[in-house]
Parts: C-alpha cells; structure tokens; sequence
C-alpha cells in the first residue's frame, strides 16, 4: 500500500505523455464500460453501505440519535478510543521513525529479520494478537499471579486495550517511511555529518524535515485504523460497559440489543471521523507533493 | 526561516506526546482514588451471559434504588454480557467480576476450579442451586409456522433450516442440544446409535453456528437465515416483543429445565471489599420485586405466586433437568469436550 502511494506520486506526469499517444487509446465503448464497471462496483460497495448508515441513524429522528451519542456508556466509549488513539498513535511515531531510521541509514546483520518482524502485525490476525497479551497478563498468564497481587489491570482494562492497539497498528508509520527514507538515501546525512553536526542535530536538522510528510501520512493511517481496531480489542476488552468498550465495540452491543438506529448513529460518528481522516491524508498527500 | 517551520513541527508532535503521556497517567490515577473510597460508594462488576442483558437494566436501576435508601451508599454496577462459556474464560483469565450470573453451573465450576476464585460449593450458597429463576428452551419459527414445525423430530427433516450457536462457546446452546438429546432419548428408548443419528440429522440442518445465543438471534430475527431458531424461552419472546408480529413461539412437548446460576466470586470481593453489597445484590433477585423483574423478562420465576400470575407467558411441559444427565459434569465430559458426542455428530459444512 506504502509503495502504491509513492508510485502515485510519481505516475500522473508519467501518464499525461501516454495518454497523447492515439495508439495506446483504448476504444471509447472500452473506456465507458471500464469506468462504468468501476462506478458501479464504488456505488454499489462503499456509497450504498455509507448512506445507509446514515440513513439508518437518522430513521428514528434527530432525537435518538442525539440521546445515542450523548448516553453515558457511548461518551464513555467515545472518551476511551480517544484516549487509546493519544496514547497509540504518538507510541507508534516514535518507534516507526526509530525503527525505519535504524533500517534505513544504517547497515548491520539481521537487518532483513528486523524488516520481517516489523511486518508481523500485518500478517498476524488481530485476533491472535489479542489472545497473546491474554497469555502473557491474562491471570494465567506468565505475569498474571504478580499482577493479581500488586492490584494491577492490564488486561480487561486500558492497559491492555492500548497494548492490543499498539501491537495491531505497530507498522504503519515504519513501514510508510522505509521506502521513504530509502530513495532519500544517505547522503544530505552524510554531508552533515562530515560539516561537523551530531547524530541528533542530524536527526533533527535533517532526516526528520525530509519525512515530515511520510510521518503525517503515517500517522493518520495509524490513527484510523487505531480508531476502528475490533479483533484484538474485543478480546482483551472485557466488555465492560461504559468502562472498556471502544466505539466499535459499543456499536456490536448496540446493535446485539435491537437498538440499531443507536447502533448506527454511533457508527455514523466513526464514519465522519474516518472522512475527515481521508481528507486530512489527501490534503497531506497532495502538500507532500508540492512542497 | 524554513528550517524554523520543520522545527516548530517537530515540537507540536513531541509536546503532543508529552500531553498523551500525562493525560494516560493522570486519568489511571483518578481510577485509583475512585477504588479507594468505598464509603461514599461502591462499584459492582457483573459477568453475565447474552440473553440476560434487559433483565439485568432493569433489575441493576431496581437494586441501586433499594442499596441506596436502606444505606445511603451509591452503588454503581457495571455489566459485562457475552457468550457464558467466554465470560467465564474472561473471568479466569482476569476480568474482575464481583459477581457472575452465567447461562449453566458448569462455567461457574470452570472459574472454581481453574482459579479458585470461590468455593467449589458455591452453588449452595443461594437457594434453589443458587438459581433465582430458570428457563426452558423453545422454538422461534417464521410468522403462520410455514414449515410446520411442532416439535424436535420436525428440526431433523431435510428442507428445514436450524438456527442454533455453537454448544463448545455458548450455555444457551449446551441447553439446546441437551434438550434435543433428552428428546431423542426418550423417542429412541436410550439406543444411543439411534439418538446419535437423530443429532446428527439435526445439527446438518444448522445454516450457521454463532458463537452466542444473542448472535444466534441476530441470525434469526435480523439477517433472516432459517426457518427455526432454538432458543432461550426468555429470549424467544423478548424477540417476539422487540420485533412484533413476525414470528410464532413454538413449544415442543419435552424440553430442558435451564437454571442459569449466579455467585459471589469470594476471591474478588474480599480483594475489593465488596462483599456485603454483592451478597445483597443477588439475594434481591430471590425477593418479590427481582422475581417480578425477572418474569416481566420472560425468565420463569421461583416463587410460585408470580409464576401463578403470569402463568399464560409460561405454558407447561414436560422438563428434565440436568441432574437426569448425571450433572453439569458428567453432562460436559460425555457431550461438549474434545472427542464428546457433539464432535462425533457434528459435522461442519
């Protein structure tokens, strides 16, 4: 996906010097149908579903879906996922951009199997990660008897939420800056270096202008997929309303009790975030190009 | 002067982590102080099962308002509902229930003997099995019963569509299949091949197998998938309550007495000094106002007056109990473990 987005970047010049060339154009009648086919299949897949959440959140009248946002246990879930996200998103920050920096800049053995690992959230389902913080902190786990005898939640509690989250969002910011940060190369870093600057100055000075725009991009990733994260929050949510359930989380008990203009008005709410998600990624895309 | 921007960029992002930090810590403290103080009040975490979710809205606002005139002490109860076979491995695994009112004893034995968290003979503690009310298990057909299905051999015909979850995650579903088995058992005089085909026949017919008895319904009453649901008698009419007109509840003439139990988990309360009003909270479900709650959410109460006066909602028949399957135990080793009979009958399409 990393990699799409910055053959994107560089493809639309690319294919104004294509198009011009009446031998590579398609028929017309070819052209319609594929767009048409692409339309259809967007409207029929995303437009339809997001309009009726809209249109289902609103079926009982403003005032449901008021009173569904503003009862406790959905404030509560609101306040929670944002505090999930606050701690998330700045965690993965720090350690994508150590994690890409190491990858990037410097060579040294095991480098490839640092690269793996780095993708292993990806590969491994939500749910698993979920069971595995259950295995370490769960009372059975490896830390559970110690745990239990100093009073400490971590799992089925926030702790273990933002843990979940963390594991499941781990690549996002890493892996949008690697290839990044390896087409920049090494060289301005070299070059300030050998003028006498420190590792740090260099970072600061340095690299981390040159990322700004790969970071946000990463970052907002992050963040809505930190938002939206089900799997392995259910598992070591507990599912304690209006204290350990997460907006998506309440929408499934929302929707489980037949409250489904509640449910979807909640879901409303997560979609408006997930559009102006997009919009903050298209205005930083597009800023990243013309800077 | 372009070098200043990134820089200033570069310090929004760290003081935002700076805040993020503070904020997560600043807000675990605050929970701390809140566990501290329980005179002012107290706070209950209640384990429970799928179906129980209504009932337990109405009977928790019900108790607040009792603790809090015969105290004065607020009391706040928090309620966790899922799968009771997954609530329960919750609870072992670290979920901090006060108390739990699970779907059948044996999740309750689980959470005895993985832990120890509370006695082994819990289920004296409260009167009848520490069970203040029970259900029974029925059916839930489509509107006019288009497919004319009267009573457990019908599930077993070819063109019938069963909704029923999956018995190694669900209480509702052990309930469920037990029934079945107690039917079989009874047409086929005790030929076990005979019974075993009868499930067989049965659980092929199952479209989808949710792991609750809540997503069961969802199945049902929402996506439309089947032509029966077994379930809950409780939850069978509260879907005929949430959703009108569109189905009829079938009662087949032998079924299983369900008694979904509720305990104290000692080891919990004792570490968070809640045991008075946790004690308290579960004997109110025995009193008349928590019996009438309950019947008022289809669960079939003990007290033989209020079951006497909604006795239409709650037709008679014919019940065995879990005790004729020699107990949860017993009923759990032969039936739901690995290699148990549901594994050798059931098939996944």
């Amino acid at each position: 996906m990393e990699q799409s987005t910055f053959i994107q970047q560089v493809a639309p010049e690319k294919n104004n010097t294509v198009t011009k060339s009446a031998a590579l154009q398609e028929p017309r009648f070819v052209r319609y149908t594929l767009i048409f086919i692409a339309l259809a299949f967007l409207a029929f897949f995303i437009v339809l579903p997001l309009v009726s959440i809209f249109t289902t959140a609103f079926q009982k009248g403003v005032d449901v879906y008021v009173a569904a946002i503003t009862h406790p246990d959905a404030l509560a879930a609101i306040k929670l996922t944002l505090t999930v996200v606050a701690v998330a998103v700045p965690l993965n920050a720090i350690f994508g951009v150590m994690a890409a920096w190491a990858l990037t800049k410097f060579n040294f053995k095991g480098k490839n199997l640092l690269l793996t690992i780095v993708d292993l959230p990806f590969a491994v389902s939500p749910v698993i990660a979920g069971v595995v913080f259950i295995l370490l902190f769960g009372s059975q786990g490896l830390f559970g008897d110690w745990l239990f005898e100093h009073d400490i939640k971590i799992v089925f509690a926030l702790p273990g939420i933002v843990l979940a989250t963390v594991f499941v969002t781990l690549p996002f910011v890493a892996r949008e800056l690697i290839p990044l940060m390896q087409t920049q190369g090494t060289s301005e870093e070299e070059a300030s270096i050998s003028l006498g600057a420190n590792g740090f100055k260099t970072f600061w000075h340095v690299t981390l202008p040159n990322i700004k725009w790969g970071l946000l991009y990463g970052l907002i990733l992050c963040n809505a997929r930190a938002i939206g994260e089900f799997g392995a929050v259910s598992v070591v949510s507990g599912h304690i309303r209006g204290m350990t359930n997460t907006m998506p989380l309440h929408i499934e008990i929302l929707y489980n009790e037949y409250q489904f203009a509640a449910a979807f008005a909640v879901a409303s709410l997560m979609s408006v975030i997930a559009i102006i998600t997009l919009i903050v990624k298209d205005i930083i895309a597009w800023k990243s190009k013309s800077v | 002067m372009k070098k200043r921007k990134h820089l200033f960029q570069s310090l929004v992002l760290i003081s935002a982590l700076a805040l993020a930090l503070t904020g997560c810590s600043s807000s675990s403290s605050e929970t701390n102080t809140g566990a501290q103080d329980t005179k002012k009040s107290v706070e209950l975490l209640n384990v429970s099962y799928d179906p129980t979710r209504e009932l337990y809205e109405e009977f928790n606002k019900d108790f607040i308002k009792k603790w809090k005139d015969e105290t004065g002490q607020d009391v706040t109860i928090k309620q966790s509902h899922g799968g009771s076979g997954k609530q329960g491995r919750a609870v072992i695994d670290g979920l901090e229930a006060d108390v739990v009112t699970l779907a059948l004893a044996y999740d309750i034995d689980e959470i005895a003997q993985a832990r120890g968290l509370l006695n082994k003979d819990w289920q004296t503690e409260f009167e009848n099995n520490s069970t203040p009310y029970t259900s029974t298990i029925v059916f839930l057909v489509r509107k006019g019963n288009p497919k004319g299905i009267k009573n457990w051999d019908d599930l077993t015909k070819d063109d019938v569509s069963v909704i029923t979850p999956n018995p190694k995650t669900s209480g509702g579903a052990r309930w469920n299949y037990l029934a079945a088995w107690a039917y079989a058992e009874k047409l086929y005089k005790n030929d076990e091949a005979k019974i075993k085909e009868f499930m067989k026949a049965l659980y092929s017919n199952v479209e989808v197998l949710d792991s609750g008895a809540r997503g069961a319904t969802t199945t049902f009453v929402e996506r439309n998938i089947g032509d029966v649901l077994i379930a809950w008698e409780n939850e069978a009419y509260l879907s005929l309550h949430e959703l009108g007109d569109e189905f009829d509840i079938i009662t087949p003439s032998l079924s299983i007495l369900a008694e979904p139990p509720v305990a104290i988990v000692d080891k919990i309360v004792d570490k968070k000094g809640t045991r008075e009003v946790a004690e308290a909270y579960l004997k109110h479900l025995y009193s008349d106002s928590g019996q009438e709650i309950a019947a008022k959410n289809y669960y079939r109460p003990r007290n033989e007056k209020i079951l006497a006066k909604y006795q239409e909602q709650f037709p008679k028949l014919e019940l065995v109990s879990i005790d004729d399957f020699g107990g949860w135990a017993e009923a759990q080793a032969k039936h739901f473990k690995d290699g148990g009979t549901f594994d050798e009958i059931y098939v996944p399409q």
